[in-house]
């Protein structure tokens, strides 16, 4: 690197950080303040993500997994829902790059006392956030905090309606696997009516050109087959199917999405039981796609209901690599993020 | 932007044998040698150089690749943040002599910042600095140890150092950096 820190530093001059640069050595193009969901982000932002992901792994790969990149700036993780994996994924990945974590449990602050949102982000950027994780279960809610926070806003998951950290996430699993993902078969399976899983990873999946596919009972698609015909911006398409039948066959990848309890009690499903024996991931069931297919699931799992336990720990799963992935997507969009932020 | 070369192809050759030669003499042989080439002209330079002591001493050092981007002190400051090119380091560091090879020597920072990531990795015996082009202007107490050519520069001007395995060809051209873009257009 041809000294890339050089440039005139007197506090009086205009800050030139190199002037030795060839331009395809210089700042990577990445143009986002926030990242709220998947949908406008464009092929080569994907890829960016994807590639500086790897240098992520690297670093995770060291005997101290931890770079400076981010010393001295304040990420504040912030979320209104329970989780275990996604907020201590964002924590760790925060730390490795040497931020300032700071964890607010809305269930013990000033959430439960009726604060609004609002007030919340302005109190918490008040107080030094710089970087803003959030989850809401209400769809929409990082937006409205993206409108009043003046740092970068990061959506943990909303309602219903987006995860982009583990789109990005699920789809770097992939390509490492598989490489590229142009016409390989991926399988949704599961309740995608309430999954922001799911939503996110039609937008990235449609992108990366793999022929997707959403399987579950009707009444947990509903609306996706307006969505699938209509096609993802404007010509990408995909399938929906209630036949797991016509879903596994020959497919390279099965996702297996949870099925919530509570979801019994609106009549959606009759029981977990009739569920599990009609569209559980079972290695019967596994067995039709192809022989390498990759087992994938978001967690938390409900094991026994939606995946097979010997399924979800067998040889073809990669549901550990896609928590250690997690870290590293995540490192990767807080270090490109950061430079937006400022 | 006018541009001027001020090494050929066959002195960037001959520098990086003289380099070679210069590295295998102050460690008095090859034992313990390796070589760590700064992303990205840094990474083909050092294997150059390993190709030449493989020549002239018949021995293989390792090369690995550095990607300092995540140790600059001006992260802070750019406006969008680098590429990160990746670092390869195939090898313990621990006790070893490290070169640390770069295309240009100028401020130091890159360097600073090189041996605050090397650190990280272990602790190596000693470090030292070989670069192809020394243009002069250090903001910080670092040297170089082996220098292929010496070019006085003013800071008005850029060093450009072209490498077959990246640019398509070899040369070192210097240029005067235009008044208007050093003013409105940062270069990251």
């Amino acid at each position: 690197m041809t000294d890339v820190l050089d440039g005139p530093t007197d506090a009086g001059e205009l800050v030139i950080p190199s002037v030795d640069v060839a331009p395809e050595d210089g700042a990577v193009g990445w143009r986002h303040r926030h990242l709220l969901d998947v949908d406008d982000l464009s092929i080569d932002d994907i890829d960016l993500v994807m590639r500086t992901a790897d240098a992520m792994r690297e670093v995770l790969a060291r005997p101290i997994a931890k770079v400076p990149a981010l010393r001295g700036r304040n990420v504040t993780i912030l979320f209104y829902e329970a989780s275990t994996r996604t907020r201590v994924s964002f924590e760790v990945a925060a730390k490795n790059l040497s931020a300032d974590v700071v964890n607010v449990a809305a269930g013990t602050s000033s959430v439960s006392k009726g604060e609004s949102l609002v007030d919340t982000v302005r109190t918490l950027e008040a107080l030094g956030a710089q970087m803003l994780v959030m989850r809401h279960s209400v769809s929409g809610a990082p937006y409205l905090a993206a409108e009043v926070f003046n740092g970068s806003v990061l959506n943990g998951g909303d309602g219903w309606h987006a995860h982009p950290t583990q789109a990005l996430l699920d789809l770097y699993t992939m390509r490492s696997r598989l490489g590229s993902l142009a016409g390989r078969k991926v399988v949704i399976l599961g309740d995608v009516l309430h999954s922001r899983v799911a939503r996110s990873n039609i937008w990235t999946l449609t992108a990366a050109g793999a022929d997707l596919w959403l399987c579950g009972p009707s009444t947990l698609l509903r609306g996706f087959e307006a969505w699938a015909r209509h096609g993802v911006a404007g010509s990408r398409r995909f399938h929906v199917t209630s036949s797991v039948d016509e879903a596994l066959r020959d497919a390279d990848v099965v996702m297996a999405l949870r099925i919530q309890r509570e979801r019994m009690a609106s009549g959606l499903l009759p029981s977990l039981r009739e569920y599990a024996a009609r569209y559980g991931l079972t290695s019967a069931r596994l067995a039709t796609a192809k022989p390498e297919a990759l087992v994938m699931h978001p967690g938390p799992m409900n094991e026994g209901v939606e995946i097979a336990a010997d399924v979800a720990a067998g040889a073809q799963s990669v549901i550990t690599d896609q928590v250690t992935n997690g870290v590293a997507i995540r490192m990767a969009l807080l270090y490109l993020l950061a430079g937006a932020a400022r | 932007m006018t541009g001027r070369r001020i090494m050929t192809a066959d002195e960037i050759r001959r520098a990086t044998i003289r380099l070679s030669h210069e590295i295998v003499e102050k460690q008095a042989g090859t034992s313990g040698l390796l070589l760590i080439g700064i992303q990205r002209r840094g990474v083909p330079l050092a294997r150059r150089i390993a190709e030449a002591i493989a020549e002239n001493e018949s021995v293989d050092i390792a090369v690995g690749a550095l990607d300092i981007t995540f140790y600059r002190d001006d992260l802070s400051l750019v406006a969008q943040q680098p590429v990160v090119k990746g670092t390869d380091l195939p090898f313990g560091i621990d006790g070893r002599t490290i070169v640390l090879v770069d295309d240009v020597l100028y401020t130091g920072r890159t360097i600073r910042a090189a041996m605050d990531a090397l650190v990280d990795f272990g602790r190596p015996q000693a470090i030292r600095l070989a670069v192809l082009v020394d243009r002069g202007h250090r903001e910080l107490p670092i040297r170089a140890d082996h220098v292929g050519k010496n070019v006085p520069t003013s800071r008005e001007e850029i060093v450009r150092v072209h490498l077959e395995e990246i640019d398509g060809e070899d040369g070192v051209d210097i240029e005067r950096v235009v008044e208007s873009r050093r003013a409105v257009e940062p270069v990251a």
